[in-house]
């Protein structure tokens, strides 16, 4: 039996049914093995998933600084949001900062029984009164849908009463099977409201947003820092530091970057469709990973004296790392890991990892769909399921006024054979024969691949980290960077290298097995005599 | 740091902003891990599993398992039967827990799963037990969640077999493994045979042995639990937080019982002492005394640095009653005591404390929220904060020390394995509270005014 059949063993045959085509162990065979994914977790199982509006507030609403973002539930799915996703943030100058705050509606049994509009838009009232937001967001939470309150209608009617932008989301934690189906509501309502808003040209001759970058432990501002040392113009980043004033004016932007390609790529598509902005899908995380989308921004806007410019920040940020990085591979070189995240971060780190002379054997995603793992060549294929047809898709037409290609179709053609425009190959092309991939990873899966594969250092989220701990296998929060980084970019790969050589290496770990049980006692006996 | 709350005090009706509770299930998955071999389960959408298990993880640095019934839109609308059925099934088939224990959610709840019927109607295996309680999030806060899955357990578990066992049942209250250690010491000091009822202690605080068990030593028996029934007495810990399983006893099988606060500070411990003396006929032991002794020392000792300091106070309502007495035994004025659980019984405890240490001037509030409290201090500062992780922000803000006691701190290490409660645990609150005073004036002092012996 190979790895996977022992890790599928285990379950009785209704679960090893559901079970089996959401792990794969990869093969010499030529083309992309296909993987089940996006569809429901079975009862019962401890999953690592959470729910939509996780997705939709956790991830893509909450970080947005200088808009109010009010939850309209009852008070849990509010708080256990609230500033526990390191998505770093400061105010602009001038501007307001909301992170630190968390409001909700707070409902009571009451506001169930007869309907929470009315306590909502006294809440809207309250947030007014109090802080005078330029933007409110209202994000739904499980009873508000089953109600019937209609937030886009209190939305809308703040709107016009306050003078103000307010924005509801639909995002109720049931809808479809995860924190994705958030994600793409919270896209929906960005680009139906936000984006395209804005008047503010570009400063500078090339200018970029960066897409699916949340700013976890200061990786946008890394990556912000380096693409303008190079001298790009940074219009907006979704939504890491991000801010609505910001996005509003994303569709002046040259080109897209997407580096979460679940979180946004609806974003990147939508935009693609309504003002023809091309993008690209990059990653900040890991040397190589970095060099290389760095050269392909430059090479995207063909101009001889950016990708000169860009070859000396290049080697310029290397030779500042230069001999870190080679220490703490000394270290690491040879090692094996594993690796789950929500979700693109499972392949973003493959990079870095083997920068630094790790290999990822295992790699797994919460609530990734077939194209993050299959790459998009797959998505017309993918068939739609009750729970998909759930989430609205918009449908997007080019804006008569703003549509705009940068290149013919010839030229697109060319480019696109080098360089990942509007394309995303996905994860399973850079991993190996013999390597495990698993969606929707839970609890004991994660229990029989520490046994069977014994790996150095296993990458997951808190909910597992004591678990994977307490087995004798290091491990490290990789949605939170066990509140660390940046890890993105140069500097952000030698404080991965230095990050993880530490957790392998603490002392601690040769203390676990006191010297009473690995020592013979008899020796101790014997001296009590002696003199 | 917090820079956009005004110092205007509006009344607000709808909108709660920093929010100093959570909700029900985190309570009941808490209590759900105090017994032992038991599956905490979530009736809902798997979000609320994940957040509770992640919430839980980040105070105790622990693994804190549950198993969901992962709705989906289908489920939210034709009810969650058979999800649970489903997941029930398979927890026992993958998992093996003795137990499981079902909580509702906000969502199973709205749509009005009647989760009892559910069970009625399942196949659980020979031997094995599922029960349940109702949490809904939109009651109450994770201490209603806490006592709600107790009185789940009872009601589903206990018996009154007609023998008495001779125990005393003990109800902790919502506090950490490490109080509960220092609970069990001072009970086996007393020689009072117990039923401790939850007990997280060697589940929540386990042993690094590089093994991993799902189901650690610790939690109280499913036998215990059955024969709750039979205890001769119970002590019940926490005004707020335990006298509703306590009624709850005393209705169905006729066992009396005792309320006290939280042993926080020496009042409180005392009386817990008292009820254990006199409960076991037994004399209080030396070395009781002896720590009892050395605290009194201590207090006196240090009262100086401690004597007429003000202290805001937030967190769970018999935490901040206990942490509130203890401040006032040190010389301390609780200028601010709040608790966002809402329990109007909270704010009466509070004005007693008042009356009975004759401080005037001092503001206690239930069902109020961390940003009221931030617009009081920034009104009429006080001199040290005490509470969870969620008031460092109003600690930065307006530079005042914080001293992290309660449920949840998620931002320091250790604080869960070592107790508040008992003797012992106000030595450590002393020690905490001084120092966070003392580094104060040190920190702030000029030059020439540093003093190398305090
Ligand atoms: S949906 Fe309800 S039970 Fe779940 S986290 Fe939110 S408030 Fe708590
Ligand atoms: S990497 Fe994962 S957790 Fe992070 S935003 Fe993307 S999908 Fe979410």
């Amino acid at each position: 039996m190979n790895e996977r059949a022992r890790m599928l063993d285990q379950y009785a045959s209704r679960v090893y049914k559901n079970r089996k085509d959401h792990v794969l162990q990869l093969e010499d065979t030529p083309g992309v093995p296909e993987i089940t994914a996006n569809t429901r977790t079975v009862p019962g199982i401890i999953t690592n998933r959470g729910c939509c509006y996780a997705g939709c507030k956790g991830v893509v609403v909450g970080p947005l600084k200088d808009c109010c973002v009010i939850t309209h539930g009852p008070i849990g799915c509010g708080f256990y949001s609230w500033g526990t996703r390191r998505n770093k943030a400061a105010a602009s100058e001038g501007g307001q900062n909301y992170i630190p705050y968390c409001f909700s509606t707070d409902m009571q049994e009451s506001d169930i029984v007869f309907g929470g509009e009315k306590k909502l838009k006294a809440a809207i009232k309250e947030a007014v009164d109090i802080f005078h937001p330029k933007y409110i967001m209202i994000c739904s939470t499980c009873p508000v849908g089953l109600i019937g309150d209609d937030v886009h209608a209190v939305a809308r009617q703040a709107e016009e009463e306050y003078g103000i932008t307010c924005v509801g989301f639909s995002c109720e934690g049931y809808k479809g099977v995860s924190q994705s189906a958030g994600h793409h509501i919270a896209n929906n309502g960005l680009m139906k409201h936000i984006i395209g808003t804005g008047d503010k040209r570009p400063a500078g001759k090339y200018s970029l947003n960066i897409l699916g970058e949340y700013n976890i432990g200061g990786d946008g501002w890394e990556e912000e820092r380096i693409l303008k040392r190079i001298g790009y113009d940074i219009i907006s980043v979704f939504t890491g530091d991000g801010s609505v004033e910001a996005i509003q004016n994303a569709h002046t932007a040259d080109l897209n970057l997407v580096m979460c390609h679940r979180s946004i790529n609806y974003v990147a598509e939508m935009m693609k469709s309504k003002y023809g902005t091309d993008w690209l899908k990059v990653n900040f995380i890991g040397v190589g990973a970095t060099i290389k989308s760095l050269r392909d921004i430059a090479k995207y806007f063909g101009d001889p004296d950016l990708m000169a410019r860009t070859e000396e920040v290049i080697a310029d940020e290397l030779a500042a790392i230069g001999e870190d990085v080679e220490y703490y591979k000394n270290r690491l070189k040879g090692k094996r890991a594993g690796i789950f995240s929500g979700g693109s971060r499972s392949h973003h780190f493959q990079a870095l990892l083997k920068d630094l002379g790790v290999e990822t054997i295992i790699a797994g995603y919460e609530f990734a769909h077939r194209d993050d793992y299959e790459g998009r060549d797959v998505i017309p294929q993918i068939k739609e399921d009750a729970d998909s047809k759930n989430i609205e898709n918009l449908t997007i037409d080019a804006d008569p006024e703003l549509y705009k290609t940068r290149y013919s179709d010839e030229v697109m053609h060319a480019l696109r054979e080098q360089l990942p425009v509007d394309s995303y190959p996905g994860m399973i092309p850079d991993m190996k024969s013999g390597h495990i991939v698993v969606d929707d990873y839970n609890h004991v899966e994660t229990e029989m691949l520490l046994k069977l594969y014994k790996p150095d250092i296993f990458f997951s989220g808190i909910k597992d980290k004591y678990i994977i701990q307490k087995s004798g296998v290091p491990s490290r929060q990789i949605h939170s960077y066990d509140y660390a980084g940046p890890y993105a970019g140069f500097k952000g790969a030698v404080n991965f290298a230095r990050d993880i050589t530490m957790s392998i290496t603490v002392n601690a770990w040769g203390l676990i097995v006191p010297p009473w049980k690995s020592e013979p006692m008899l020796e101790g006996a014997l001296t009590g005599g002696g003199e | 740091m917090l820079d956009l709350t005004p110092k205007t005090i509006y009344e607000r009706t709808a909108l709660r902003i920093n929010p100093c509770k959570t909700c029900q299930p985190v309570g009941a998955l808490y209590a759900a891990l105090g017994v032992h071999r038991c599956m905490p389960h979530s009736h809902g959408s798997q979000g609320c599993a994940s957040y509770h298990r992640t919430f839980l993880s980040r105070h105790f640095k622990e693994p804190a398992i549950a198993s969901t019934s992962s709705f989906t839109e289908g489920a939210s609308v034709f009810g969650g039967g058979s999800n649970v059925k489903t997941a029930v099934k398979n927890v026992f088939d993958i998992y093996d827990p003795d137990i499981i224990a079902i909580h509702t959610t906000c969502l199973s709840e709205t749509i009005g799963d009647d989760v009892n019927s559910y069970i009625s109607d399942m196949d659980i295996p020979d031997g094995k037990l599922v029960v349940q309680a109702s949490t809904p999030s939109y009651v109450g806060s994770h201490i209603n969640g806490f006592f709600n899955m107790m009185c789940g357990f009872i009601n589903y578990l206990t018996e009154k077999t007609g023998s008495p066992n001779g125990k005393t049942a003990v109800f902790p209250g919502f506090i950490n493994p490490g109080d509960m250690r220092e609970l069990k010491r001072l009970l086996s000091l007393m020689e009072t045979p117990f039923t401790m009822f939850p007990d997280t202690s060697a589940v929540m605080d386990a042993p690094m042995t590089g093994k991993y068990e799902m189901y650690p030593a610790g939690g109280t028996t499913l036998a215990e639990i059955k024969a709750l029934g039979d205890c001769s007495h119970i002590v019940a810990l926490g005004r707020i937080t335990s006298v509703e399983p306590a009624e709850l006893m005393k209705k169905k099988f006729k066992v009396p019982y005792t309320l006290l606060p939280l042993p926080i500070g020496v009042a409180a411990t005392d009386s817990f002492i008292t009820t254990l003396s006199k409960l076991s006929m037994r004399d209080v032991p030396a070395e009781i005394e002896e720590q009892r002794g050395q605290l009194i020392d201590i207090l006196l000792d240090s009262h100086p640095y401690t004597h007429e300091k003000t202290a805001a106070i937030y967190g769970d309502p018999d935490t901040v009653l206990g942490l509130a007495e203890f401040c006032l035994e040190m010389g301390m004025i609780p200028k601010y005591m709040i608790t966002g659980t809402p329990k109007e019984e909270f704010t009466k405890q509070a004005q007693a404390l008042f009356a009975k240490y004759g401080v005037e001037g001092c503001t206690a509030k239930a069902n109020a929220d961390l940003f009221e409290l931030h617009q009081w201090i920034k009104n009429e500062p006080v001199d040290v904060l005490i509470g969870t992780s969620y008031g460092k922000a109003i600690a930065k803000a307006e530079d005042i020390p914080l001293v992290r006691a309660g449920f949840p701190i998620l931002d320091r290490y250790v604080h869960s394995y070592l107790p508040l409660v008992g003797y012992v645990g106000a030595m450590r609150l002393a020690e905490l509270i001084t120092n966070a005073l003392m580094d104060r004036q040190d920190r702030d002092c000029a030059d020439e005014d540093l003093e190398t012996v305090m």
